[in-house]
């Protein structure tokens, strides 16, 4: 669970730009982070790519968080 | 104008615009995907002049209205090269005919090739330039999605449609680097053109202030300057490339 968060944090930091300290589970990716359509897009595809996943669109639409982008990652992989 | 080491797959490449812009864009050092649909020994011979140029050539049969067979293209293209820098979304076919007589199939037909074609062959390469953070998407239009043409509606509806997905790609996008633009042929003298009567020929030829038809060269010499680092501040746009026909 550490271990995957670290992951996500990383890839979050990566493509948004932003301090590592922000990226909390908390965090909502549109309103504390910044990112718009096309990074949350990216974002997904990163995650995919990172945990061997395919996330549909309706699941991805339900992920606006940092911690609930974690736990897809757990319930799915 | 150099494009060493980018890879290029280019549609519908074994005849007319598609093998000279395979050609053109060989000619400046990219490496080129020759993607056909059914002329495999002309996809050969596009190959085999691409190869002329010391640059490498993959030839993928795939039929673009296909979206598993264009993401199996895409798949193959990453794997033999890594990367994917431009995409030239150039198949296209017509079925001709009056509206009365056009039947639905041919309407769809040319619709399936010549416009969803390009989103299926978009779609499949955004990933990859996206992650890139670079990347050239051109798609062939018409001159006559601007200026229409009896007896090819469908053929015009779909090249239309190509430009207005052109410039939202390009807003899309943009913030990636990712350039999306349309080149617009008028009359080019190629296997799609050869069926014209003379009659018809000599009546085009009077609305061409330069007077010839154009080759495919002239088409593909605007592809590989929109492909090139130099064109890296124009996005959305449609360079109309037809001896002056539809000013």
């Amino acid at each position: 669970m550490a271990d995957i968060f670290e992951k996500i944090k990383d890839i979050i930091v990566e493509q948004l730009g932003v301090e590592p300290e922000d990226v909390k589970p908390e965090a909502s990716f549109v309103d504390d982070l910044g990112a718009d359509s096309l990074d949350i897009v990216e974002l997904v595809m990163a995650l995919e790519e990172t945990f061997d996943l395919q996330i549909p669109d309706e699941d991805a639409e339900k992920i606006h968080k940092v911690g609930e982008a974690v736990q897809y990652v757990i319930d799915h992989q | 104008m150099n494009l060493g080491g980018k890879v290029a797959v280019v549609t519908g490449a074994s005849r007319g615009i598609g093998r000279s812009v395979a050609v053109t864009l060989a000619e400046l050092d990219a490496h080129v995907v020759v993607n056909y649909a059914g002329s495999a020994d002309a996809a050969e011979e596009t190959a085999a002049l691409v190869r002329g140029f010391g640059v490498q050539a993959l030839v993928i049969q795939a039929d673009v209205s296909d979206q598993e067979q264009v993401n199996n293209m895409m798949q193959k293209v990453l794997q033999e090269f890594g990367r994917i820098d431009i995409l030239v979304n150039n198949a296209g076919i017509t079925r001709d005919n009056l509206l009365p007589r056009m039947r639905e199939q041919d309407w769809d037909a040319v619709m399936n090739t010549n416009l969803k074609g390009a989103y299926h062959c978009a779609k499949a390469v955004l990933r990859p330039m996206l992650k890139a953070r670079r990347g050239r998407i051109i798609n062939i239009s018409s001159v006559v999605a601007l200026a229409g043409n009896s007896g090819q509606s469908n053929y015009a509806a779909a090249k239309a449609g190509l430009i207005g997905f052109t410039k939202s790609l390009a807003k899309e996008f943009g913030s990636r680097n990712i350039t999306v633009n349309a080149v617009a042929p008028g009359y080019i003298a190629t296997d799609m053109t050869a069926d014209l009567s003379d009659e018809s020929k000599a009546q085009l030829l009077s609305t061409v202030p330069l007077g010839r038809l154009g080759v495919p060269e002239d088409v593909a010499a605007a592809v590989a300057f929109l492909a090139g680092e130099r064109a890296g501040y124009i996005t959305g746009h449609v360079i109309v490339v037809d001896g002056g026909m539809a000013m």
